[in-house]
């Protein structure tokens, strides 16, 4: 199937009589997912977003549940999010996130109603990377530019439209109510030779990094990482498979709501307990889980490594410090503390 | 002097003090991994000072990594830095017997959002110099851009880009510049109170609670910021803009007559926020009401650390 450009804005609106549509829209230099009122607000000549869309899944803050003490008891109201939503949009990348976040959301412990209602009630549109940047390593990551897992459709640009493909059945169905016309050969061959020229330069080597982080824990190495590091979340706040979240009551008087929130590993206030201990009391510490969690404790847990290389950490430092250049340090190719 | 030869300059010092045994570390900046970044570096060996580099991309405060060190440092500072650095000497958090400061004038450094809507947010790959103008190079795009015009707003009216202690001057000292005439700040004073409200709403909506600018500021140290204090609770951990506006308030309060002016906070604002306006504000209210400038030397008691009988207090009574 095939879009026009020109059409898309009013596709967009015909999505949000349906669903909440969330697309990228330009703020000042970059982009961000938001909430889109008109199919004109959405702007798609972006490398990717400054903010990962993981935020329509897995909000920065989501209300729980409220409560209201009252003489006869506590009233409870839980807050489950069932609006039907399309992600318009999506980056390949950021969609292999969401698979990642699956596990933590749904396995055989835990089942979070909040993120799998929002999951099963979301559809993902992606947008294929005909240009990806200098900081992208997806494909050492087990993605790329035009990998559909976890999307429901995929887009690619052509020109003056974008060919529409559908991955999935619930991606099928929507594609097949839009009333769009079908691909002819020519648009699809120049969807094929489209991709063929975009090119993901960037590589980094994962192989046997899990061996070695099973075996550095208490290695000097960890001593240099951090030293330049703020301690801010640029990097987790930016990164679409964080997903580590502290949950706190907010209330005034008898009224209030429990709320959860993302947290960052790079906080001193993560891991401090109750009795003042902290057994993450610094940089190093933090770094290293950091690291750790994303290419060894949820490759342990999840047998995937929690990193979809779309470069966000590495744009967003404050001080530079590079992922790959950690990465590279481990696996004995460099020294990233330069 | 050409940004290579004052690179060099750096360089040649940190080695030397390396190898005679003056200071045991040099903190300084290395190039980045990325176009027109630069990244902070921390040398130990005389052979790894060829790490050193110096442009105008230098732009963290290196005041920030200074406090309460063991041993003896060295620090390439530009002019913001080191007035940081007089204030943490000032404030116990620096031994100067135990500091060796490498100055660098410094003509400004580049704003990143500049340049990132310079290219109507492209990437830019490669960059050439041409003196006092950059060509901004990417995917099918080459824009050749002043770089008087990429300057950050900070070190445009930035007066102390020399620095005002050192130990050693790499390169010639800056021109004087005219002083600053807080043209930001009178326009945003003159907004009404609902025009001021809605100008920071504007601004803090976009706040992610990273506190990439609290961290990037040498100036906050507590041991435990007040954001986050659970007992009692300050502000929410929810980030909404009434909070957002409080956290920045608090900080810029917190640091009242402690503030060099040097951008850090503004540079490391991931979502491009403008925390100068808030910032300034108070450099400026600390200026007008004291005539104090934080940093600026270190035998001038910081505004906040000295009463006198006639300090003017026209915020509690009429004068």
């Amino acid at each position: 199937m095939i879009i026009a450009k020109n059409d898309l804005p009013g596709l967009l609106d015909k999505l949000m009589s349906e669903y909440e549509v969330y697309a990228p829209v330009k703020e000042g230099a970059y982009s961000l997912y938001k909430k889109i009122k008109s199919g004109s607000e959405a702007c798609f000549g972006y490398v990717n977003s400054k903010i990962p869309p993981k935020g329509v899944l897995f909000p920065q803050s989501e209300k729980l549940f409220c409560y209201n003490m009252t003489g006869e008891g506590a009233k409870l109201e839980e807050c489950i999010d069932s609006g039907k939503k399309v992600v318009f949009g999506i980056r390949p990348c950021d969609a292999k996130s969401l698979l990642l976040l699956d596990n933590v959301f749904n396995n055989d412990k835990f089942r979070d109603p909040y993120y799998l209602t929002r999951r099963e009630n979301t559809l993902l549109v992606g947008m294929a990377c005909l240009e990806p940047a200098g900081t992208c390593f997806c494909t050492s990551m087990g993605t790329g530019p035009f990998d559909k897992a976890g999307l429901d459709i995929m887009l690619t640009d052509i020109g003056d439209a974008y060919l529409v493909e559908p991955v999935s059945e619930k991606g099928g169905a929507l594609a097949a109510g839009l009333g769009l016309s079908a691909a002819g050969e020519e648009q699809k061959a120049a969807a094929a030779k489209a991709r063929d020229s975009a090119e993901v330069a960037c590589r980094v080597n994962i192989e046997g990094l899990k061996a070695r982080l099973d075996a550095n824990f208490y290695d000097p190495i960890w001593e240099r990482f951090h030293e330049k590091c703020l301690g801010c979340a640029a990097c987790t706040y930016s990164c679409p498979t964080c997903h580590c979240f502290d949950i706190v009551d907010e209330a005034v008087d008898c009224n209030g709501c429990r709320v959860r929130n993302w947290d960052s590993c790079m906080f001193p206030l993560f891991t401090l307990h109750g009795s003042g201990h902290n057994p993450r009391p610094g940089g190093k510490e933090r770094m290293r889980q950091r690291v750790m969690h994303k290419f060894k404790y949820f490759v342990d847990n999840f047998n995937a490594t929690a990193c979809v290389g779309c470069g966000r950490c590495i744009k967003n430092c404050p001080v530079n410090l590079d992922i790959r250049e950690i990465l590279a340090d481990i696996q004995g190719e460099g020294r990233s503390d330069k | 002097m050409r940004m290579s030869k004052l690179a060099q300059a750096i360089r040649d010092a940190a080695k030397k003090l390396l190898e005679e045994k003056k200071v045991d570390l040099v903190v300084g900046f290395a190039k980045g991994s990325l176009p027109l970044r630069s990244t902070p570096c921390f040398i130990r060996k005389p052979e790894e000072a060829a790490a050193l580099t110096w442009d105008y991309t230098c732009e963290n405060n290196l005041a920030n990594y200074l406090r309460k060190r063991e041993g003896k440092v060295a620090v390439v500072a530009k002019g913001c830095d080191a007035r940081s650095i007089v204030t943490l000497i000032q404030e116990n958090q620096i031994n100067r017997d135990n500091l060796y400061v490498i100055g660098v004038p410094c003509s400004g450094m580049i704003d990143r959002f500049k340049v990132e809507e310079a290219v109507d947010g492209r990437e830019v790959l490669e960059v050439e110099d041409k003196g006092d103008a950059l060509v901004l190079k990417g995917k099918g795009f080459a824009r050749e851009v002043k770089l008087s015009d990429l300057c950050h707003d900070t070190c445009k009216v930035c007066r102390h880009g020399n620095p005002v202690i050192y130990d050693m001057l790499a390169g010639e000292p800056v021109p004087a510049k005219p002083e600053d005439t807080f043209a930001d700040v009178a326009a945003f004073e003159a907004l009404s109170p609902a025009e001021r409200r809605a100008a920071l709403a504007a601004e803090f909506s976009r706040c992610i609670r990273c506190y990439a600018c609290r961290n990037a500021c040498p100036m906050c140290y507590c041991t435990e910021c007040f954001v986050d204090c659970s007992t009692p609770v300050w502000i929410k951990k929810t980030p909404d803009v009434d909070d957002n506006i409080m956290f920045q308030a608090g900080r810029v309060f917190h640091s009242a007559g402690r503030c060099a002016d040097c951008g850090a906070c503004d540079r490391a604002c991931p979502m491009g926020i403008n925390l100068r306006g808030m910032t300034r504000k108070m450099v400026k209210e600390v200026k007008e009401l004291f005539g104090h400038e934080a940093g600026v030397s270190l035998d001038e008691k910081p505004a906040l650390s000295e009463f006198k009988a006639d300090d003017p207090q026209p915020f509690l009574v009429k004068e």
